[in-house]
């Protein structure tokens, strides 16, 4: 009895978390164009229904009615594949992230986590490493020079990210004595991280926002280079998925950077869930300020950017912290 | 900027580069807030420059006649070939357009036809919400093109400046002087 009820809440949860995150990725799209063109002191879209909020309805429709075409020479299968690859793992990133505390029906506690990995860091590293993979791949099945060059970029500059991003965690991993992401969100009960760990939150952050390949790290989709990098031969809802990716990704990031250095759901009076959405749109909201602020990197000044001044940083934060931490407990 | 200059070359260079990052930050923060320049086309139309180039008439001189001649110029004018007409005469001898095609589908709109023809009777207007679905739509005849008025001359008649007159004989055009009687000067 408690095994199918364990896996009818697990479906609740997965889809509860599915569409809110899916929903979420599809109006984010529209918010971006929006906050762009306002702060560009222009509209933008405000037809589609009220205020334009149906826009991503439309422009779903459009991309599933369009043509899906496999360019000649492609890798066919591969081609096929490689949208899904980002698609996914950007969502499977949410499986170990607590939006939430947890809910008590009919005595039964039920935490607001589909998963709480004992690895959960590990796990979010892990598969922001695959996704990786969708990225070179499409650009190198594409059989395309633009593509191509999009995709080597982004696993390089990808692979870059990663270090500084997997190293700036540590010292919240050090703090909270734990790698599972509910862990350190109660670690996080009297302050939230950042406070203690702004430079941590700083790399994390510009690392977050290179591997999401965003303005000012958009190299990968250099239009005017690039045409459109790596996924420059795909249309319909393949590009669409890549689009998807994208910004589950933003919402994803957010939601890490929420739950590492803002406290998570931490927060006085209002909702847990409240408190975690909030911080997870003004992350995002941070995001879409930046790529309308700055331009593109210079491709070396991207890789001095990560391997001179990132891992330098975060490792000299690591060390600090240690010896912090054993100044205060010794 | 003196209290910066003390500080070490790495400390310098990260206050500078963050309050430069800030900076443009700070920038695109308050144009968020601005009043928006965006013209909602459908519900507000930008009033348009007399000259505006978009929809060809055919315009009428103040005596109601039809400008038009037939002479072809801004067919040869036109660089993508979208007016088409035929020549005729009028029972008084003058030349008039028996039929006057202009294809818009075709037309770019450049104004060149504007500009040569010699009595001002094909003319752009700044009016351009006439797009369709059905490219033959597009195709305007004379009867669409001819309008009741001078468009932007509406004083202009070009039988008073040119051509054979019908009243009065030579040196009955405006600006024309009398004809020399070519005998006077014989010795």
């Amino acid at each position: 009895m408690s095994f199918v009820l364990g896996i009818i809440v697990l479906f609740a949860k997965l889809g509860m978390v599915l569409v809110g995150l899916l929903l979420g990725a599809g109006w984010l799209t529209f918010w971006e164009r929006r906050l762009l063109a306002w702060i560009q002191i222009r509209l933008g879209p405000n037809r589609a229904g009220p205020w334009g909020l149906l826009q991503p309805v439309a422009d779903i429709v459009k991309l599933l009615t369009k043509e899906d075409l496999v360019p000649q020479g492609a890798d066919r299968w591969i081609f096929l594949y490689a949208p899904a690859v980002v698609a996914v793992t950007a969502l499977l990133v949410f499986a170990v992230v607590p939006f939430g505390d947890s809910w008590t029906f009919f005595g039964r506690r039920f935490p607001l986590v589909i998963a709480d990995l004992n690895v959960g860091l590990l796990f979010v590293l892990a598969l922001s490493s695959i996704s990786v993979y969708g990225v070179a791949l499409g650009g190198w099945a594409s059989n395309s020079k633009f593509s191509l060059l999009g995709g080597v970029r982004s696993a390089a500059q990808m692979i870059s990210y990663e270090l500084s991003l997997g190293l700036s965690l540590v010292p919240v991993v050090m703090l909270a004595q734990s790698f599972s992401l509910v862990d350190i969100v109660q670690a996080q009960a009297k302050y939230p991280f950042i406070l203690v760990q702004p430079v941590a939150f700083l790399i994390f952050f510009i690392s977050a926002v290179a591997e999401v390949k965003r303005i000012p790290f958009d190299l990968p989709e250099a239009e005017n280079e690039l045409v459109a990098g790596y996924h420059t031969e795909y249309s319909g809802m393949r590009f669409g998925l890549y689009f998807l990716g994208e910004y589950v990704t933003m919402v994803v990031l957010g939601a890490l950077a929420a739950v590492f250095f803002l406290g998570g759901w931490k927060g006085p009076v209002l909702p847990s869930i409240i408190w975690f959405l909030a911080k997870v749109s003004v992350i995002v909201f941070v995001q879409i300020w930046l790529r309308a602020t700055f331009p593109r990197l210079r491709y070396d000044q991207l890789m001095h950017l990560g391997w001179k001044v990132l891992i330098p940083a975060a490792l000299l934060n690591i060390v600090v912290t240690g010896a912090v931490i054993l100044l205060i407990k010794g | 900027m003196a209290k910066i200059t003390k500080k070490s070359g790495y400390v310098q260079e990260t206050i500078e580069i963050f309050s430069g990052l800030a900076q443009g930050m700070a920038t695109t923060l308050i144009h968020l807030f601005r009043r928006k320049i965006t013209e909602q086309y459908p519900e507000y139309k930008r009033p348009l420059p007399d000259r505006t180039r978009a929809r060809i008439i055919l315009t009428r001189d103040p005596d109601g006649q039809e400008r038009c001649v037939a002479c072809f110029l801004c067919a040869a004018a036109c660089p993508v070939s979208c007016i088409s007409m035929e020549g005729a005469e009028r029972e008084d001898g003058r030349r008039r357009a028996s039929w006057f095609r202009i294809n818009f589908a075709r037309c770019i709109y450049c104004g060149l036809c504007e500009e040569a023809c010699p009595t001002l009777a094909i003319q752009l207007t700044p009016f351009f919400e006439f797009c369709g679905n059905d490219i033959l739509k597009l195709v305007a005849e004379k009867e669409d093109l001819l309008v009741n008025h001078g468009g932007k001359n509406n004083d202009y008649n070009f039988y008073r400046y040119a051509g054979v007159a019908m009243v009065g004989g030579k040196g009955t055009h405006i600006n024309e002087k009398k004809p020399v009687n070519v005998k006077s000067n014989l010795p």
